[in-house]
């Protein structure tokens, strides 16, 4: 244990502490924009280098920065001498120099930590004024905005990028003023190996990172009475709406959801889930084929896009092993043109399909040239959390004061096993309950595969299912994939089935959410909230789902049938490792 | 292959036995002497002895620089019967044939001699006659750096085979830490006590790296010992390596210096079919070998974090310390960055030992610095002098004062991040800490000397168009820190800013050097802050008179015609804008909305008809 003086207060802290993490033991809130600390995700980003967090160190000749400067034995800080605030207003003084002062209108507006640091320093002018950067603003891809301009150098993006993704795309370029966060040669995203994942959209505490809005074409869908507007609501979204209106993380909110989706006007509301366990009937199908035949296993789950699209830059020759089955999002589409708009009479074009998401790669994937037939989307229009949340602000619906109400059918039904796609591991978990069911020929009752659940980047575990030892692994964040996936081509490890997820602890914590910021716990609440939805639900195997079942029956035959690849199953390209 | 401290010892005896010719005739060929245009020289040098058929009475060396910038090409005429020895400057192949005629190291008519003071005082020598004293430069000028013989004849690697056969490591370190050497690079950290730190550290891997990556504009003291005597530096990483347990040896050089690396790469080849590189060196047991990677010429990688990472790959900035790469440097491994020059001075501590290195320079800072010594000065050149050693001297006695017969105004020390000292400090001794004290810095050894017709303003907007240049843009205060302190300045040289804008400089340039994240942010206000300190008055000259007191910045200066104009109209056939007008023998006027303030009728103007405001 060390000993040092905060602001004239004495304690002890562990070996290895940071003044920040210190003075946090202080209730001292040290103002931070470049660091990061998530630890239930094992993500720590400490460079020092927007230097808004120094204090003043007695005996050093310059002011240290708190969240990388390591606590000594004896030392005397002081958090907010003159000098520190000084020096802190300065610091935040120039970053506003060299940022657009257009708040009122910026998509960060309200989220931005640049801007809650104006606030809470009690800037009224700026004494340093001079040259601003101007950088064209990357618009053209699908999921992610790049306004260079708003860009305050705090490299969070870099890390996520490449420590935690290991994706590579964004790195400093430049230098000195011109110096700034880019893709190789800065060429725009879709250019690039970018996976669209968001991570980056996640961490940037300013408005140079934001999500593709489609906002406004879910009004003009709405508002099109040519059209039968269906929505679909992906599993991690009831869990963290409720956060946009001061509701607790992880309140459930899937019934205030469905009421509030109902106000706004669409025609249907549906549930992603279903297609989850659509998903699971179809990969499940493909597992135990390939496990019966001990053929091109390990299976690699599909649902996630920016994990197809990472693997399909930088691992093109494992491109056998992740399953054919197409992602929940995009099996709803295809099923809601087809099977839903037979039962309404409807042709495709005259149905309009829009997902909630947690995902920014969903509006990507959505956009895959695969998921359309002769120019009709398989889905429409893709928003996230935060962009409902937006328009429901924008339509006056009080969410949190909302009653509840349920699904339409027939895509509205779902099982136990459909949302827990939502946390990292549910995807295994929902698969080993319906192979468990189909290869022992029972309704097994032991359904809780709990040794795949949480939040750690890599798991493993070996499970008895219908008496064969099936060793899964199940991976959060690509670069713990990468990890995985590099041992299985050094030969390292062995594995039967594979779940990936792109983003650390799986679509709960995807880059669509509410900004989770550094609070660890949000991410433990929403995780906890999908395992209680899945103990609450009458029925918990895909395989079970009547409506699934039904579906089957009218419509795709059987799972793996000649109509099911068809509609439901994709084919992957290999892309360009740059 | 020497595979013993016995067979190295026999061969320098060999060497040193070896009967000479009566003529020894160095040529500098460094980088500088090359572009001055010493190969023709050489060429000639060779030519007439051979056209001559004397080639038994001369022996050509080419050897590095000789440090005389001034005077280049320079060459050196060392008669071995009596040891007689003179250096010639500015010769031209012309020179050549009298040289060779002369026969002897005496003044011929119509070619430079150079002063005593610039001769290379005797390496072995305990007494210093004069105000240099060459421990790093002990070889540089005098051996041919692409023989390997020429270096062991000069006592080479003798150090090496001490510390290597006779030495335990903490002996060696000991050794440094007692000689009281620091680092050269600029911070002046000392260097037994980084190795100790590195030694500490359990790890089978650990990597010795020099830092060859010179960066400030105006300095070469490094490639001069590169260029010049290379095997002296790769002798002192070896024995680097050996202390701290390190078996890896790196040079990180910029790519820009050509020669400097071919030497190198030279030099280690050499080594290494000695055996004085490689595996069980000298029969010690210990492996010690050397590779070179190159800098892409970014000045942040001198600072040593930066320097790792572009090594590993990575983008070339720095990151915070702790840990310090003696704990965890490349690739994670326990790193030791010494500069060029700081090598350079070990093999003689350990071959003397450290109380004869204390005995050179201060209490606080035994041994020499070399300085490139440039700008307005007499003699621009390389000098190495006791630390301790005041500027005057310096600039005075070994640069021959001022260009011209102008006033001294300034000299800035340290690189574009240190401060400029005005006159009246100029007695200071050199050391690390009065340099600081006086708010500039050692840096690596760069000396700019600035006098009257020098505008401390524009001086410091120079080198901070430099900082805000080389910043990575890593750190706030640098990256937007520094852009608007030069904004400002321009705005001062410009004559449009007010007092307020005056002390928002000075805040900022004080809060900058408080928070940045490396040296080079912490230090690049220094220019600033200095002029500030010592020329406070021409900085409100531009803002309340807004006038340039040196006449430099061109919006604050104009030009007038006096009535000594007798019309002889060459200031308006100079003049590129046309804007003097006047018939010929008739008194010319400016048309001031047109000029450009260029100054080539004030300089043209042989009657002083033209007035400077």
């Amino acid at each position: 244990m060390l000993t040092l003086t905060i602001n004239s207060t004495k304690l002890e802290v562990p070996e290895e502490t940071t003044i920040l993490e210190a003075a946090a033991k202080l209730e001292i809130k040290i103002p931070t924009l470049c660091h990061v600390a998530i630890d239930c995700l094992n993500i720590e980003h400490k460079t020092g280098s927007c230097r808004i967090c120094v204090v003043e160190v007695e005996g050093r000749r310059n002011l240290a920065p708190a969240c990388c400067t390591p606590v000594m034995e004896g030392m005397v800080v002081k958090t907010n001498s003159l000098r520190a605030i000084n020096a802190r207003r300065t610091m935040l003084d120039l970053l506003l120099s060299d940022h657009p002062k257009e708040c009122l209108t910026c998509e960060k507006n309200g989220n931005c930590q640049l801007q809650d640091l104006a606030s809470e320093f009690d800037l009224h002018h700026l004494l340093y004024t001079g040259e601003q950067s101007i950088y064209p603003i990357d618009l053209a891809n699908k999921s992610i905005v790049r306004d260079l301009n708003k860009c305050i150098m705090c490299r969070r993006c870099e890390v996520a990028c490449n420590e935690v993704q290991t994706v590579g795309v964004l790195s400093a370029v430049g230098r000195g003023f011109e110096a700034v966060v880019g893709p190789c040669a800065m060429l725009p995203l879709h250019e690039t190996k970018c996976t669209f994942c968001g991570q980056c959209v996640s961490t940037c505490p300013v408005g140079a990172l934001t999500a593709v809005s489609y906002k406004y074409p879910v009004w003009q869908a709405l508002n099109d009475s040519s059209k039968t507007v269906v929505v679909q609501t992906a599993p991690a979204v009831r869990v963290a709406i409720g956060e946009c209106f001061g509701m607790e993380p992880g309140a459930v909110g899937t019934g205030k959801l469905v009421t509030a989706l109902r106000m706004l006007g669409f025609d249907a509301v549906f549930d992603t889930d279903f297609a989850a366990d659509l998903t699971i009937m179809e990969e499940t199908t493909e597992f135990v084929k390939r496990l019966k035949d001990n053929k091109n296993l390990p299976i690699l789950t599909s649902c996630c896009p920016a994990w197809v699209k990472f693997f399909e830059h930088q691992f093109p020759e494992l491109m056998y092993m992740p399953s054919t089955a197409k992602s929940p999002q995009q099996m709803f589409g295809a099923i809601a043109k087809s099977y839903y708009a037979e039962k309404l009479g409807k042709k495709a074009e005259d149905i309009t399909v829009v997902s909630i998401m947690p995902c920014l790669a969903k509006k990507y994937e959505a956009a895959r040239e695969e998921f359309s037939d002769n120019g009709v989307r398989d889905v429409d229009i893709v928003i996230s959390t935060r962009e409902l949340a937006d328009m429901l602000k924008e339509a006056g619906i009080i969410f949190e004061s909302l009653e509840d109400s349920d699904y339409d059918s027939p895509l509205g039904e779902s099982t136990g096993a459909g949302i827990i796609f939502g946390a990292s591991g549910g995807v295994i978990e929902a698969a080993l309950r319906t192979a468990a069911d189909w290869l022992s020929g029972e309704d097994l009752e032991d359904i809780d595969f709990k040794a795949v659940r949480g939040l750690e980047g890599v798991k493993e575990a070996t499970v008895n299912v219908a008496g064969t030892e099936l060793k899964a692994a199940i991976t959060s964040g690509l670069g713990n994939a990468r990890k995985v996936l590099e041992k299985i081509q050094k030969g390292e490890a062995t594995y039967h089935i594979i779940e990936i997820m792109a983003c650390p602890g799986g679509c709960l914590n995807g880059g669509g959410q509410p900004y989770v910021g550094d609070s660890d716990d949000t991410l433990e609440k929403r995780k906890k909230a999908i395992y209680q939805i899945d103990m609450d639900k009458k029925i918990r195997k895909s395989h079970q789902n009547p409506d699934i079942v039904k579906l089957y029956d009218e419509f795709l035959d059987e799972p793996g049938s000649h109509k099911a690849h068809e509609l439901l199953h994709t084919s992957y390209t290999p892309r360009k490792d740059i | 292959m020497i595979d013993n401290q016995k067979k190295l010892a026999e061969l320098a005896t060999d060497l040193n036995g070896r009967s000479k010719p009566p003529i020894v005739i160095q040529v500098s060929m460094g980088t500088c002497g090359i572009a001055a245009g010493t190969t023709p020289v050489l060429e000639k040098f060779k030519e007439e002895i051979a056209n001559k058929g004397v080639g038994d009475d001369f022996e050509i060396v080419e050897t590095g620089c000789m440090g005389l910038c001034h005077s280049e090409p320079t060459i050196r005429v060392i008669d071995t019967v009596t040891g007689d020895t003179m250096l010639y400057g500015n010769v031209n192949p012309e020179s050549v044939e009298h040289i060779i005629a002369r026969k002897a190291p005496k003044p011929i008519a119509g070619i430079n001699t150079i002063e005593k003071s610039w001769y290379y005082p005797e390496d072995e020598k305990d007494e210093f006659d004069s105000l240099q004293a060459k421990i790093v430069l002990r070889n540089t000028g005098k051996v041919n750096p692409e023989k390997i013989d020429d270096y062991i004849a000069r006592k080479g690697y003798e150090a090496m085979a001490t510390a290597l056969t006779g030495m335990e490591a903490e002996e060696v370190i000991d050794v440094i830490t007692a000689s009281g050497l620091r680092g050269r690079g600029g911070g002046g950290f000392p260097t037994g006590k980084k190795w100790s730190f590195a030694a500490a550290q359990k790890s089978e891997v650990k990597y010795m790296i020099c830092n060859a990556d010179e960066g400030d504009p105006g300095a070469f003291m490094d490639r001069a010992v590169l260029e010049g005597d290379p095997h002296s530096v790769l002798e002192a990483m070896t024995i680097a390596g050996y202390a701290v347990g390190a078996n890896h040896g790196i040079v990180y050089i910029r790519a820009e210096y050509p020669l400097a690396i071919k030497r190198l790469e030279l030099a280690i080849d050499q080594a290494r079919t000695l055996g004085l590189l490689g595996k069980n060196i000298l029969g010690s047991g210990f492996d010690f070998d050397i590779e070179l990677k190159f800098g892409a010429g970014a000045f942040v990688c001198g600072e040593e974090t930066a320097l790792i990472h572009s090594i590993e790959g990575k983008r070339g900035e720095p990151t915070f310390k702790p840990p310090f790469p003696a704990v965890s440097g490349l690739w994670g491994k326990p790193t030791i960055v010494n500069n060029v020059e700081t090598y350079a001075n070990m093999p003689a501590i350990i071959r003397k030992g450290a109380d004869w290195f204390r005995g050179i320079g201060t209490e606080r800072t035994p041994g020499t610095k070399v300085f490139a010594l440039a700008g307005k000065v007499d003699k621009v050149g390389l000098v190495e002098v006791p630390m301790g050693t005041s500027m005057k001297d310096i600039i005075f006695e070994l640069g021959g004062g001022i260009r011209g017969g102008k006033e001294f105004k300034a000299v800035q020390t340290g690189g574009p991040s240190g401060g400029c000292i005005k006159a009246e400090n100029l007695d200071t001794p050199i050391e690390y800490e009065t340099l600081i004290e006086l708010g500039s810095m050692m840096g690596s050894g760069g000396m700019i000397v600035m006098d009257e017709d020098d505008c401390m303003v524009n001086i410091a907007k120079f080198f901070l168009d430099f900082t805000v240049d080389e910043s990575c843009g890593k750190c706030t205060p640098c990256r937007i820190g520094n852009k608007r302190l030069h904004e400002m300045l321009t705005k001062i040289c410009d004559g449009v800013a007010d007092m307020n804008t005056f002390d928002k400089l000075k805040a900022l340039a004080v809060t900058i050097k408080d928070t940045a994240l490396c040296g080079l942010g912490q230090t690049s206000p220094n220019p600033v802050l200095s002029t500030i300190a010592n020329f406070e008055d021409e900085y409100l000259a531009h803002i309340n008179d807004k006038k340039c007191p040196s006449g430099v910045c061109k919006n604050l200066i104009s030009f007038t015609i006096n009535e000594n104009c007798v019309g002889c109209t060459m200031c308006a056939r100079q003049c590129p804008v046309d804007c003097i007008s006047g018939s010929a023998k008739q008194p010319h006027v400016i048309d001031q909305d047109k000029c450009i303030k260029c100054g080539l009728c004030y300089q043209s103007c042989k009657f002083h008809a033209i007035d400077r405001h």
